[in-house]
């Protein structure tokens, strides 16, 4: 897996709470059986204004001005700053995917929807949650300045304002060690197998049921 | 020590290995897996050069991509007329023929919407930890299971260490109690429940639905109530196991046949205990719950039939008001308007939420022996699974809807979220059983509105929305 330290990036915005997770990548592009090739329709919707297909041209297709992430000054941005329960509703990977290959590496929000919080550290995507009232002073710091950039530092768990002010928020134990190094979970996981084989063993006299293949 | 909730029950019998980081091992009885989002999961596993740590706990079947038409359906998978549909089914045919893994393939009788299937033949327990990539795994909670939605790494994670990593959820108590009204259903109850504590109330939770309303509820209901735990943010919703439960699991296929006495032992234990706390506990009266119909794009903007579209600028947050500003000119709708004065083109009945044979009762009782408005464009029923669809048959329900002018399908996930030809244009608006109403969810530009299968079909007959519990009356 790709790992996170510390960035500093331009900051686009997503004004908007409740960003489901068809808003980020519409379900027509989940038919697709590859990991790859999501981010020319992040967002579709919102970027495009007629209708996404997958393998359509999106280079010819009509783009929508007033959406943010369309404007040249958000161009290259690696920092998404959103409103609460970003990322709710369908439980698809793809949505993260598609996030990051548009550039993104952070999100923040006051609050992410559990399954995509979750989903983004298996990729890489830095979620950080911070107060409502901070987020609502980045996105004014953001709008007032043009170029805006903020560091986001894993390690110390800060986000870092270009004043130098910094804003703590909390990250699980095992996935902060995760993603500064880049681990393989599944590999982190099998090095536990023997506990997983002892339990599946009791389980297999207590609930024998459940290990039934009667199928 | 105090006592332990259901939560806590299937979490300490499932636990594996604790660190010392506060994350956890836990162990995953029941993987169920779709063709959407398994096929990269499959792919990293032979990447990795890895093997599925236990064949027997996977059942697959494909339903978010398939057609529903029978017509396309009749020669199975190369019958698919979109062929990256077609690829993504045949992908999940062939990752399961090539590991030995159980799947209810496209014109299986047993095959269907996945959280339909789950319950229906027994695959999913009660007591067990139930996953599979996909958010409305929540659904199986209702068995008394802990079961949730995971993303594609994990499903990988899932085959390759029949484990998850994962953190102790928050426990939130859902209490309704009282009686529900006549004509009032398990869908409008847990509307109500959105509407009530937010599309992320119960983030970070675990919810309980407890309570005389789920007591006493059928368990299709319960699967209906647990299946939009999510909506409400949360990724588990359960009810307690009881006589209701043990009911409905006993001679399912794959129900316990030997051990069926040592599991009843161990399942009567999943309730909360009487001392157990919450975290958060959330009252309703079902009394006073109402036919529920959303007017907005997202669940918890949701209104009792008789209410009227919300002003914005009676809204004094912001970012709500600019939400509600946002969702009335999506949906085309004014201020103050009447819900009941709002037309239908399109009306859909299925989704994992409301297409079990309960669901697809409770509409034909309304439809029998009317016919859908001539302004409604397409009425459609899609079951939830072969076995759903058989029963519905056997009693002659399709036969009502036929007669009214609706169309009866094969099943599948169908116009829930539109990945097959099934599909809102811009602008058509619906009345739909499914649980997201978000932008584009049924189609492109299409406006959905989440209601019970009754509210649906009485949307159907009459062309606009209408209170049910009127609509049974006058006829
Ligand atoms: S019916 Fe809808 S919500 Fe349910 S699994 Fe299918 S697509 Fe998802």
């Amino acid at each position: 897996m790709k790992s996170f330290t510390k960035i500093t990036g331009l900051v686009a915005p997503m004004d908007r709470a409740n960003v489901d997770t068809d808003l980020i990548i519409p379900k027509q592009f989940l038919k697709s059986i590859a990991r790859t090739g999501f981010g020319a329709n992040a967002f579709d919707e919102l970027r495009y204004l007629d209708k996404g297909e997958p393998g359509k041209d999106n280079s010819s297709r009509p783009l929508n001005a007033d959406f943010p992430l369309n404007h040249p000054r958000y161009q290259g941005a690696t920092i998404l700053l959103t409103r609460e329960n970003f990322g709710c509703g369908s439980s698809r990977e793809h949505a993260p995917w598609a996030l990051d290959e548009f550039g993104f590496r952070c999100i923040i929000a006051p609050s992410f929807a559990d399954i995509f919080f979750n989903n983004c550290f298996k990729n890489a995507l830095l979620p950080v949650v911070l107060p409502a009232e901070v987020v609502s002073l980045l996105f004014n710091d953001m709008y007032a300045c043009e170029g805006y950039q903020l560091t986001v530092d894993l390690q110390e768990q800060c986000v870092i304002r270009p004043d130098g002010q910094s804003y703590p928020f909390e990250v699980d134990a095992f996935r902060k060690h995760c993603l500064l190094h880049g681990l393989d979970d599944i590999g982190l996981t099998l090095q536990d197998a023997e506990h997983i084989k002892a339990y599946e063993a009791k389980r297999r006299v207590s609930a024998p049921w459940l290990f039934d293949t009667a199928y | 020590m105090a006592g332990l909730t259901l939560y806590d029950k299937l979490w300490r019998s499932h636990l594996v290995l604790e660190r010392d980081d506060g994350s956890a091992l836990i162990y995953i009885d029941r993987h169920i897996v779709h063709e959407v989002t398994s096929p990269q999961a499959f792919e990293g596993l032979r990447l990795a050069g890895r093997k599925p740590w236990r064949v027997g706990s996977i059942v697959a079947t494909p339903d978010h991509n398939v057609p529903t038409t029978s017509l396309e359906r009749a020669s199975g998978v190369e019958g698919i007329a979109d062929p990256i549909s077609k690829i993504q089914v045949k992908t999940l045919d062939e990752n399961c023929d090539e590991l030995g893994i159980l799947e209810f393939k496209i014109n299986d009788r047993r095959q269907g919407i996945v959280h339909v299937v789950g319950p229906e033949t027994g695959a999913c327990l009660p007591g067990m930890t139930i996953v599979c990539g996909d958010s409305h795994t929540s659904t199986n909670g209702a068995l008394g299971a802990l079961a949730f939605g995971i993303g594609t790494s994990e499903v990988e994670h899932v085959m390759a260490t029949q484990c998850l990593v994962a953190k102790k959820m928050k426990n939130m108590l859902v209490q309704v109690d009282g009686e529900l009204g006549a004509g009032v259903t398990p869908k409008d109850v847990v509307l109500a429940i959105i509407g009530e504590i937010g599309t992320a109330g119960g983030t970070g939770y675990a919810i309980e639905f407890g309570g005389e309303v789920f007591r006493s509820m059928s368990m299709e209901g319960r699967l209906t109530v647990c299946n939009m735990a999510i909506e409400a943010g949360a990724r588990a919703g359960m009810v307690a196991v009881d006589e209701i439960t043990l009911e409905y699991v006993k001679n399912k296929p794959f129900a316990p046949g030997a051990h069926w006495d040592l599991a009843v032992a161990e399942w009567r234990e999943l309730h909360s205990d009487a001392d157990a706390t919450f975290d958060r506990v959330v009252r309703l009266d079902g009394g006073k719950i109402q036919p529920q119909v959303t007017w907005g794009t997202s669940p918890e903007m949701v209104l009792p039939v008789l209410g009227a579209v919300p002003n914005p600028d009676a809204e004094s947050d912001p970012v709500k008001k600019t939400s509600i500003q946002r969702a009335l000119e999506y949906m085309g709708l004014q201020a103050g308007q009447a819900i009941t004065e709002i037309p239908v083109d399109k009306v859909f009945i299925g989704s994992c939420t409301n297409s079990r044979i309960e669901d697809i009762r409770s509409a034909a009782e309304i439809v029998k022996g009317r016919h859908k408005a001539a302004s409604v464009a397409l009425a459609m029923v899609v079951p939830g699974s072969g076995e759903v669809k058989a029963q519905a048959e056997a009693e002659g329900l399709d036969k009502i809807f036929r007669e009214a002018g609706f169309e009866w399908r094969e099943p599948g996930c169908s116009m829930c979220l539109a990945m097959n030809a099934d599909r809102l244009e811009p602008g058509e608006r619906c009345a739909s059983t499914s649980n997201r109403n978000f932008e584009g969810r049924q189609g492109y530009g299409g406006r959905t509105h989440l209601v019970s299968p009754a509210m649906a079909a009485g949307a159907a007959i009459a062309g606009h929305f209408v209170d049910v519990r009127q609509f049974s009356a006058t006829h």
